[in-house]
């Protein structure tokens, strides 16, 4: 469960307020146009950036004041996720062990998780002799590993042409939700949010109010969320 | 097709630029009668060359690195300024800091001083430490910002992945700052290592004798001294060929240099909070900025002190300095914008291995000695003219010469990005000749057209080499007249005339390089 409480975050005279809850095992996409301060709320959940009021709650505890390591929430980028001279399993193994002294069991689970999002073969590859699809899959076995509450995705379908984006929203349904992952997603994209979204906060002009069911959101979009959908 | 105007303008660079570099080697070679076998004095300025350079690049390197690293995590008041200042010593004259070394770690230095309060005996700056610790000092902020630069250009989701993750300390090291700090330091090592190979002021006021002599001042007394030609053209050879391969190396190693000073962007960073690694970045920014503050200091306390001993002597000699920086541009920004336009035309429209021929010609004034061209303008002028009379504009062409590659470095980059984003709508519209070059490249290239002027004219008036060739002690430039002073112990008036210079030197690189910005 993702909770974020009046939350005010301030980054020059850039101003986002925000209140939204995400239940846990649901996703809830966020919407809006470029510069409207979507990354800025998952930045802050994630303790990049400072709240100047407001709280943020994961599974009830609240950490608004804790420092990035210690909030049990995973920030996935579009890019540069992995680290360029690590190879995949070790790379994933980080989520496991800072310090990269894996134990036998350490490994196993590697490979379990791997084979999950279907990179069982290429473990012992680096980075750079990945597609942009296969290297956010190993992102987000590294997270599947870290086992945290809530997963914040920054557009990290943006590079993937559609079938690729179709097969990473079928394994975050099946792999992220079912172990009950509460996952924040921005997008440019509605039929995104349509396709795998329970909830859908529009980000307007530096303001998040709440999240609320998809199917509700598009049915009856509001002044502000037609303008920015265009006709038709 | 490339315009017959560029290729007129850059033939003429570059078959100069050739003459200058080849050619004279050539000249000076041909005096050589027994040029054959390296004498044992040869051998041991070779061997001193090769050491020292790199116990200079070494040192430096490892202590820019621990520099850039704190420089790179760490926010506080003046860090900017800091930074910034990291490129201040390129445009510092040599003789300058020499002074400065000399005043803090020289024999009635500063350190002295301490050591001798604290019974520690003396230390003697002459020789090997002196030539490093001179040499570290300049170099030193250059490879700290090559090394800032590596880090700064990691991707700022790399330092919150690693955050993210709760890697710390050494895993953070060998994660992501060691794979950058490997990708940055052999460039600097190679940089480094080329400059300090090249030395010769450094050599001259600190080194000498048969144990501490480089290549550059073997060229210089055998030419100066013994006039034995075909020593120089023999050390000339040895030292073109050491720097031919230093060269090669830096330029396979390192990513383009950006020598404008310019504040390097922060990424935000979650590391480094412990109490024993705030405390040792700044342990390490507080001992650098001494090793490189004091004897900044050293010279401005001493100088204004000096400046009443300052005479016309001084004036006079600031006065052939600036005509020497004057010319020196000139010459500069003629032959570095007539080869930069032949090869940015080469490169999009003509043969990619013509380009990069050309580019490599444009490089040849790094492993050239200025020397050797000296001595080849001495040869060839002497049945015709008296080449001493001549000694200012012969210094300038010596000095345009060696600041055209760097010149190149900045103008290339430019008028290829002019050309790449506006060339093709400039054809469209059938822009040529004068309008083509005031509408496409003109914007584009003023303002670094006016940082290329600045830093060749504050090269041109720091230099302490060539001119020690050419002129007369009742003649000399401001560098040559502070060498003097300082060697016939008017140490005063040496550090009153080191403030001038210094005004001078950043006088004439502020005055072209705000030209390039805003006239």
């Amino acid at each position: 469960m993702i909770d974020v409480g009046n939350a005010l975050i301030e980054r020059g005279s850039f101003r986002l307020t925000a209140t939204l809850s995400v239940p846990a095992g649901q996703i809830c996409a966020i919407v809006g146009p470029s510069g409207s301060g979507k990354s800025t709320l998952l930045e802050a959940i994630a303790g990049f950036l400072p709240l100047t009021s407001g709280h943020i709650r994961i599974d009830g505890e609240d950490i608004t004041a804790r420092p990035p390591a210690e909030r049990p929430v995973t920030l996935l980028f579009q890019s540069n996720n992995l680290f360029p001279h690590l190879d995949i399993e070790r790379n994933v193994g980080l989520g496991l062990k800072p310090s990269l002294s894996l134990t036998a069991d350490d490994r196993r689970a590697i490979a379990d998780v791997l084979r999950e999002v279907g990179l069982a073969d290429l473990a012992a590859r680096r980075p750079a002799e990945l597609s942009g699809g296969q290297r956010q899959r190993a992102a987000l076995a590294r997270a599947l590993l870290r086992k945290q509450p809530a997963l914040l995705l920054d557009e990290p379908l943006a590079a993937l042409g559609p079938a690729l984006r179709d097969e990473m929203l079928a394994l975050i349904d099946a792999s992220v939700l079912q172990r009950g992952i509460a996952v924040l997603m921005i997008t440019h994209a509605p039929e995104e949010a349509r396709g795998i979204a329970h909830l859908t906060a529009l980000c307007m002009e530096g303001r998040i109010d709440g999240a609320h069911p998809t199917a509700e959101v598009f049915a009856n979009p509001g002044p502000e969320l037609a303008a920015y959908l265009g006709k038709g | 097709m490339i315009s017959p105007r560029v290729l007129f303008g850059g033939g003429i660079a570059l078959t100069l630029l050739l003459a200058l570099t080849l050619g004279a080697l050539v000249v000076v070679g041909m005096q050589g009668v027994e040029a054959g076998a390296l004498r044992p004095a040869d051998w041991r300025a070779l061997t001193f060359t090769l050491e020292q350079a790199f116990l200079s690049a070494a040192l430096s390197v490892l202590l820019a690195i621990p520099l850039a690293r704190a420089l790179a995590r760490r926010r506080f008041w003046g860090r900017d300024t800091l930074t910034s200042l990291l490129g201040a010593p390129f445009l510092l004259p040599v003789i300058v800091a020499i002074l400065g070394v000399i005043a803090v770690w020289g024999r009635s230095g500063w350190i002295a001083d301490a050591m001798g309060w604290a019974g520690l005996g003396r230390l003697n700056v002459y020789g090997m430490p002196g030539i490093l610790i001179a040499h570290v000092f300049f170099n030193l902020p250059l490879a700290a910002r090559l090394v800032l630069q590596g880090l700064a250009d990691l991707p700022p989701e790399r330092w919150r992945v690693a955050a993210q993750l709760g890697i710390e300390g050494r895993a953070l090291f060998r994660l992501v700052e060691w794979p950058a700090i490997r990708a940055s330091a052999p460039g600097a090592f190679a940089l480094v290592f080329l400059v300090c190979a090249t030395s010769f002021a450094v050599a001259l006021a600190l080194g000498g004798g048969p144990r501490a002599t480089t290549l550059e001042l073997a060229i210089y007394e055998a030419a100066s001294y013994d006039f034995d030609l075909g020593r120089a053209a023999r050390l000339a050879g040895l030292q073109f060929a050491v720097c031919a391969v230093a060269a090669l190396v830096a330029f396979a190693a390192s990513a383009p240099v950006t020598a404008s000073p310019g504040a390097l962007t922060l990424v935000e960073r979650w590391d480094g909070r412990s109490r024993a690694s705030r405390l040792g970045d700044a342990a390490t920014i507080l001992v650098v900025c001494l090793f490189l503050g004091a004897p900044m200091l050293a010279i401005f306390l001493r100088g204004v002190g000096g400046l009443d001993d300052l005479t016309g002597v001084v004036w006079a000699a600031a006065g052939r300095s600036l005509i020497v920086a004057v010319l020196a541009i000139l010459i500069t920004l003629l032959l570095s914008l007539g080869l930069a336009a032949l090869i940015v035309a080469l490169q999009t429209r003509g043969s990619r291995t013509a380009a990069r021929l050309a580019d490599l010609a444009g490089l040849l004034p790094i492993a050239a000695s200025p020397f050797v061209i000296g001595i080849a303008f001495i040869i060839v002028l002497r049945p015709v003219a008296d080449p001493f009379a001549l000694a200012l504009p012969l210094t300038a062409i010596v000095n345009a010469a060696m600041a055209t590659p760097f010149a190149l470095r900045i103008l290339i980059p430019a008028i290829r990005l002019a050309h790449d984003e506006h060339g093709r709508l400039a054809d469209s519209l059938g822009l040529t000749g004068l309008t083509r070059l005031r509408v496409l490249y003109w914007p584009r290239v003023r303002q670094p057209l006016g940082f290329a002027a600045g830093l060749s004219g504050a090269l041109a008036i720091g230099d302490l080499g060539v001119i020690a060739l050419f002129s007369t002690p009742s003649e000399p430039t401001l560098p040559l007249l502070m060498h003097l002073l300082a060697s016939s112990r008017q140490i005063d008036a040496a550090y009153g005339a080191a403030l001038v210079l210094i005004a001078l030197s950043f006088g004439v690189f502020w005055v072209f390089d705000r030209l390039g910005r805003t006239g």
